[in-house]
């Protein structure tokens, strides 16, 4: 299976040969439990504080305001659920409508928990609108969460200008920014958000492991309580081997940013510039504001399932919508939320390249990828309008 | 294992070293085999998929569920607050055990603050949960009890099959933290009749980062709401990406012990009773805590009076142990687990736990005793 080529970094990354160098020392041999006070814990201790170091590294963030998680999803979780507990008196939300599944169904917890929730919009980009968010804003907001870069259309939102209208307003903003790692710049110390989320898979590290960026005086409560871990906000035994791979991919991610990112972008642009000569293949997203990676596509009169099974019969292997509504067979709310049909957000792709990907793959999937939407579209009772 | 310069490692307890063997069948899900199991989309996602498949089958055999039922967590205090916080809302009773893991005891101070009343269960001076008194603190509001298998710091082993079925007399479901039994004794959930169950795979020799929890379905007495909402994983109980390597060495690592558990346990059993005699022998007053037979075979909590415990691991760095529990162990404070079995204030402070394992060979323990009965009777001359 292995041989088929890999498209889908949004949905995860290989794990880089030299991370997993990283991690081995971990794996092997006895390594304490870091909370342990002999000799074995401490060296354990040490590794955690160095990838602290370097995952801080990677956003401009001081190491004491990183917390070390079992990955994106919890990171999101802590901080929706743990800021909105850390402020009881609060009892209003206000989210994009286009937030991955685990800031969204977190919220729809307080929801049901009777919290009120503002969703705002997004444009036919998927861009939210800094001025409806200044409207939203209520002196009982507990909370704002407008992710960095979107996991299905690659939209990157206007993060700073967002968290300084929060900032203004004395609102914490949550950014998810699990996508954003690694290929956009992300610097806490320019941008005030209050709270970031981020997972190691995505940038090349291990799965099971991720981090939420604190600002120091934000108040969270936790949702893992226990041995009091991580100063207390997130408890369990830390996942060692898993925390210095994330620290070495964090550190790698920094180190050859400029270098990653024209090369996906080069690689992005020659698949949007094949692609869109196919009629009835169009671009979602912002043309600009996306995502290095990252290609979402309409394709008229096609069926993404059939689609993409046909891509990996041809061996490319692609994504339908995000990882994590690949089992769902619901549309895509971020499409929808930007104006689209059910019947359109059915007929989506996502391509999202990487630091591996060559020239050659790229030619060898635009052959594939028009032989595969011709065969299909002769195929579908859907026909092309 | 250890080389010259390592200590001899007593605090498998706290963590063990990861089995080489388990390693080994991690390390394709570390390389060319990296998919995300939700990419219901191409071949990499679906050999993921096949992966934990096999995993959650390994993990439920070993302990007599059904794979349906295990549901996979970024390790034991996960599943801990899952079980408990998943289960009770405002207004409920929560009963627990004094001697629970801080996974369990922290939470349940967390529920208490948002409204739920809780039952702290005595134990006997070996640390065990009396059924009677269990039954005594049942109430009608009473959702869940939970009482740990065995305990972290003694080893001590609850009647949990008793006490199981003391709740469900009642139809309250029962939870039980499993993670220092499994590998270590038998744990199968028709024995023990309990409807949720935490697991850890680095107590095992499997990865840190990984737990799970098991939910009984026949009969189902409780079905906790999520703990983390997301993209659904786990049938929809615990989103987020699963962790395929550590989850395929959690099912290895599971499979592997109970293959080899009886011998196992026998030769812990002998190790740990030689390190018993060896200390009792040389270190006058010595005192042995937990239960005398019903306590892990790896697992030997002694104390030594006149001794404080944190002097005492100081002065012999060749010895890797711990006093009380990992988590607790950079805190001075004396083990809660200790006093709730009535030990006075000094005994506690003067206690080490010593847990052995696969690795541990009968030439370590010897050394060790050396060691402590070098440390113990020069700290005790400093005194006096």
């Amino acid at each position: 299976m292995a041989d088929s080529v890999y498209l889908d970094y949004a949905a995860t990354s290989p794990l880089d040969g030299r991370v997993l160098e990283a991690m081995l020392p971990h794996l092997q041999g006895l390594r304490g439990n870091a909370s342990s006070l002999h000799a074995p814990g401490a060296a354990s201790h040490e590794a955690i504080e160095a990838a602290r170091e370097s995952v801080a590294a990677l956003i401009g963030a001081s190491p004491g305001d990183i917390t070390f998680t079992g990955g994106g999803t919890e990171s999101d979780n802590l901080a929706v659920l743990g800021l909105a507990r850390a402020n009881p008196e609060k009892r209003h939300i206000v989210v994009s409508p286009v937030e991955h599944a685990a800031v969204r169904e977190s919220v729809r917890h307080l929801e049901q928990e009777g919290y009120e929730v503002t969703r705002l919009g997004v444009d036919g980009h998927g861009i939210v609108d800094p001025e409806e968010l200044e409207r939203a804003l209520r002196p009982d907001t507990a909370f704002v969460a407008v992710m960095w870069a979107n996991n299905e259309v690659g939209t990157v939102e206007p993060v700073e200008e967002l968290a300084r209208i929060c900032i203004e307003k004395g609102v914490p903003l949550h950014a998810d920014a699990v996508q954003a790692a690694g290929r956009v710049p992300l610097d806490v110390g320019r941008v005030p958000v209050s709270t970031l989320a981020l997972s190691s898979h995505k940038i090349y590290g291990p799965q099971g492991v991720g981090a939420l960026y604190v600002r120091e005086g934000v108040k969270l409560e936790p949702v893992i309580f226990g041995g009091g871990q991580e100063k207390g906000l997130r408890s369990g035994t830390e996942n060692l081997a898993g925390i210095a791979g994330f620290g070495a991919a964090a550190r790698f991610a920094a180190e050859e940013f400029e270098e990653r990112t024209r090369h996906e972008k080069e690689l992005r642009d020659r698949i949007v510039e094949g692609v869109t000569t196919i009629p009835g293949v169009r671009l979602n997203g912002h043309p600009e504001m996306r995502l290095p990676n990252n290609v979402h596509l309409t394709v008229e009169g096609v069926e993404s399932e059939s689609l993409v099974l046909f891509l990996d019969a041809l061996g490319y292997a692609i994504g339908r919508g995000s990882a994590c509504a690949s089992s769902g067979h619901k549309a895509s709310p971020v499409l929808l939320a930007m104006g689209q049909g059910e019947r359109e957000a059915f007929s989506a792709v996502r391509i999202t390249v990487g630091k591996d990907n060559t020239s050659e793959e790229i030619d060898g999937f635009l052959e594939a990828f028009s032989r595969a939407v011709e065969q299909l579209r002769e195929l579908s009772p859907l026909q092309t309008s | 294992m250890p080389g010259e310069t390592s200590p001899i490692y007593l605090d498998n307890n706290a963590t063990t070293p990861l089995e080489g063997r388990v390693l080994e069948t991690m390390l394709p899900y570390l390389k060319e085999n990296f998919g995300n199991p939700s990419s219901s989309t191409h071949a990499y996602g679906w050999t993921a998929e096949a992966a934990v498949d096999v995993a959650r089958e390994e993990l439920a055999a070993t302990v007599g569920a059904s794979p349906e039922e295990i549901f996979f967590t970024s390790g034991a205090t996960e599943a801990d607050n899952w079980a408990l916080s998943g289960t009770l809302r405002p207004g409920d009773h929560l009963v627990i055990s004094a001697t629970e893991h801080e996974a369990i005891l922290e939470t349940a101070g967390h529920l208490e603050r948002s409204g739920i009343r809780v039952t702290v269960l005595p134990v006997d001076r070996f640390g065990m949960v009396r059924p009677e008194d269990l039954r005594d603190a049942l109430e009608p509001e009473t959702k869940l009890v939970s009482v740990m298998l065995a305990n972290n710091e003694t080893g001590t082993i609850n009647p949990i099959r008793e006490l199981a079925e003391v709740a469900h007399e009642r139809s309250v479901p029962f939870h039980t933290d499993a993670a220092q039994a499994l590998g270590k004794i038998p744990v199968d959930v028709e024995d023990l009749g309990v409807d949720l169950m935490s697991l850890s795979a680095h107590k095992c020799y499997g990865p840190k980062g990984v737990g799970a929890l098991y939910i009984r379905r026949r009969p189902r007495r409780v079905r906790p709401e999520p703990l983390l909402y997301g993209g659904g994983q786990e049938w929809g109980l615990r989103s987020g990406t699963l962790n395929v390597p550590g989850i395929v060495g959690f099912g290895r690592a599971a499979a592997l012990t109970a293959g080899s558990l009886p011998e196992e346990g026998e030769r812990l059993r002998k190790l740990r009773d030689s390190l018993w005699r060896g200390i009792s022998s040389r270190i006058p007053g010595a005192r042995l805590n937990g239960h005398p037979e019903r306590r892990l075979p790896n697992t030997l909590n002694v104390s030594f009076p006149g001794v404080r415990a944190g002097d005492l691991l100081a002065e012999m760095p060749e010895v890797a142990a711990s006093a009380g529990s990992a988590c607790a162990s950079a805190s001075p404070e004396p083990s809660h687990v200790l006093r709730a079995m009535g030990l006075e204030e000094d005994v506690t402070l003067s206690s080490i736990r010593l847990s052995l394992g696969r690795f541990t060979t009968q030439d370590e323990v010897e050394k060790a005793v050396k060691h402590l009965a070098r440390s113990a009777s020069m700290l005790r001359a400093s005194i006096t």
